[in-house]
């Protein structure tokens, strides 16, 4: 209100939701600026206090350091916590102290000076190396410097902020995330950043909303702003006029009352009133979900995004830390199942050391990487299959573009079981063995794909964008990106015909399968398998839970009946406000 | 003083894990180390300067030692180097 009255107007700024929740607050605005300084002659008398200062400084850094690291382990686990490691060990390099104290002796400059020079020195050289891991680590260095500095000058650290905030900032590195969350971070807003950043993997496993590729709120938003940031929608409102303000406490009420509805549904199965099972599972990403994957009511694993185990890492998981995460989340799911996805790496995946490509999603991704690296592709399937003793994990491949890739990749399965019954290991030898469709080849030819394998899944964000020629991420074109495109119907109507006459099942794992106004059209079509982010896993249950199967098959008929996708959208929007008049529509 | 020619093995170059491990061996021993890649020296006990060399699979670097155990100091390293770093 009082925004309103300083004549401040409202906006509102779309970008991804990362992590959904809605908050409302004063917003702080983190910038990382170097902390200014002097470059400062000292006395020959002050060289001694100036390195006693130094040496204070470093105890400081290293500290707070460590307490980060521990907080970032205890938060995140181990695997992640890594990240902070590069600046821990440079803290302690005796060459690198040795350097500065010299220096500082024989310069007579001031502490602050040295320090920035020095570490700085390195930063330049990181940052002129051809590769995005030296690019990161130079940005580690950096932070590492200002911090040494801030200790020097005994400024007050960021971390200790007064009251709840809205953190809006360009970018978060992983260490800026776990220090400021050990304040009472109301949610996350940054300029950069995919659903798979470092910010918004740690605000979901910290429950925090979070929404990021806003591309300017940092500009637009000044510290002590009143702001709404809605997760669910991907929103940020920026001097909320009071009416939206209201509109938003009804929305975060209309949620959580609805959150609590859904909460009874957890242990009932996913079928529909007339009987018909439907297996409704659950995409994830970390192990820290896994937790809330079976709070949600989840039914197994429909995806396991195996190429998380990379994120913030600079090589590969050896096949002993690959098999005891994989193992975690087949013990933790049992006696559900869990389909683990072979490294989806490429496209606009993040990988360390990977070829700069002018077309990454036409180019080096999925199983073609596999196939061209294929010492980390076995490594990957001797861990999957070691910790299939339980018999509840499936292996699936992504990016399967013709029928002999499908051929390939089995023989590589065969070679891991065969080495490892040599070594006398035991797995299951029955292991049922899928494949992603996404690419329109292998849609067209699902029938031949399918006399192959155990299951189809079909990846819709990308058979989408590859059917309509369509990149989603190119502002350009991406409204041209749409599931109901009545050629996308058509070609997940081919897949599952073909999947079914071959007598497999056939199971969607893309955004789509999540979209409650899909799932009626989904299932009528045949779908045997659904499998969402966790947060919408309730709503879905209770949609399939309201309908009968003939239904489904029904709004299935009609809406391939249609020719466009308005059509076909006002359609399947009409059905579903009439069936679920109080479930909200914009939740997601 | 003793100096020898290695090859990067290991997949992913001097990254951090093998910069930290490569440091570590080298600090064990009294005499200096150092490490030349394109006319750039560094010193090999320090971590800062490995990672700063960004060296990758199939560089070769010069490494010399100088000291009274330098020639254990040498083979110890270069072990590490033929090793791949057991990646």
């Amino acid at each position: 209100m009082k925004d309103e009255q300083k004549g401040k107007r409202e906006k509102i700024l779309k970008g991804i939701p990362a992590s959904p929740g809605i908050a409302m607050g004063g917003a702080y605005l983190f910038t990382k600026e170097m902390p200014r300084f002097e470059e400062r002659a000292i006395g020959s008398d002050d060289v001694r206090l100036e390195i006693d200062r130094l040496t204070r400084a470093m105890e400081k850094s290293a500290k707070e350091l460590s307490k980060i690291l521990l907080f970032a382990q205890q938060k995140v686990g181990d695997s992640k916590a890594k990240i902070f490691e590069a600046q821990v060990m440079v803290l302690e390099d005796p060459v690198l102290i040795d350097a500065i104290r010299k220096r500082i002796t024989k310069e007579r400059k001031n502490a602050e000076f040295i320090v920035a020079d020095e570490i700085g020195k390195y930063a330049h050289l990181m940052l002129a190396a051809h590769s995005e891991y030296m690019h990161e680590r130079a940005h580690d260095m950096e932070d590492l410097r200002n911090r040494i500095v801030r200790n020097l000058q005994q400024e007050k650290l960021i971390s200790k902020l007064d009251g709840s905030v809205i953190v809006v900032a360009h970018t978060l590195t992983p260490a800026d995330t776990m220090i400021l969350s050990r304040n009472h971070i109301l949610g996350y807003a940054t300029d950069l950043g995919g659903i798979t950043s470092h910010a918004a993997l740690f605000s979901r496993s910290l429950k925090i909303p979070a929404v990021v590729g806003l591309g300017d709120v940092s500009r637009e938003v000044q510290t002590g702003d009143h702001i709404i940031i809605d997760g669910y929608g991907g929103t940020i409102v920026v001097h909320p006029t009071v009416e939206r303000i209201k509109e938003y406490e009804e929305k975060r009420e209309h949620m959580a009352e609805f959150e609590s509805q859904l909460v009874h549904l957890k242990d009932l199965p996913a079928e529909t009133l007339d009987g018909h099972p439907v297996e409704l599972s659950a995409n994830i990403e970390l192990t820290e979900e896994l937790e809330y994957v079976v709070l949600q009511g989840s039914q197994g694993v429909g995806l396991y995004r195996t190429e998380s185990l990379l994120i913030g890492r600079d090589d590969f998981p050896s096949e002993e830390e690959q098999y005891i995460e994989y193992k975690r989340i087949a013990d933790r799911i049992f006696p559900h199942r869990v389909i683990m996805r072979t490294f989806d790496i490429g496209g606009d995946k993040i990988v360390p050391d990977m070829a700069d490509e002018a077309n990454p999603f036409l180019g080096w991704r999925g199983v073609r990487v596999c196939f061209d690296r294929p010492e980390l592709f076995m490594n990957q399937l001797r861990s999957i299959l070691r910790a299939s003793t339980r018999k509840n994990i499936s292996i699936m491949f992504p990016m399967v573009t013709t029928v002999g890739e499908v051929h390939r990749a089995k023989t590589f399965v065969q070679k891991a079981k065969a080495e490892l019954q040599a070594k006398k290991i035991k797995f299951d030898d029955h292991l049922p063995i899928g494949v992603m469709i996404e690419v329109p080849a292998a849609a067209l030819t699902a029938a031949q794909i399918a006399a192959e394998v155990d299951f189809l899944s079909i990846g819709s964000n990308d058979l989408t964008q590859y059917l309509l020629a369509v990149d989603r991420g190119n502002s350009l074109v991406s409204s041209l990106y749409h599931e109901f495109e009545p050629s996308v119907l058509m070609t997940i109507k081919h897949v599952i015909n073909a999947g079914h006459k071959q007598g497999i099942w056939v199971g969607i794992c893309g955004e789509m399968a999540g979209n409650p106004l899909a799932t009626a059209l989904l299932l009528g079509l045949g779908m045997d398998e659904l499998s969402v982010v966790p947060a919408i896993l309730p709503e879905i249950k209770k949609i399939i839970r309201s309908l009968k199967f003939s239904d489904m098959q029904e709004v299935a008929r009609t809406a391939l009946s249609y020719g466009s996708r308005s059509e076909i959208e006002t359609y399947l929007a009409t059905f579903f406000k009439k069936e679920f008049p109080d479930i909200p529509l914009d939740s997601l | 003083m003793v100096e020898r020619e290695v090859t990067i093995k290991n997949k992913f170059g001097l990254h951090t894990r093998p910069a930290s491990l490569l440091v570590k061996v080298a600090s064990r021993f009294k005499a200096d180390f150092y490490i030349c890649k394109d006319g750039m020296e560094i010193n090999g006990k320090s971590i800062i300067g490995v990672m700063t060399l960004a060296a990758e699979q199939g560089v070769t670097l010069l490494l010399r030692f100088d000291g009274e155990d330098e020639s254990d100091a040498c083979n110890a390293v270069a072990d590490l180097f033929e090793r791949g770093f057991d990646e």
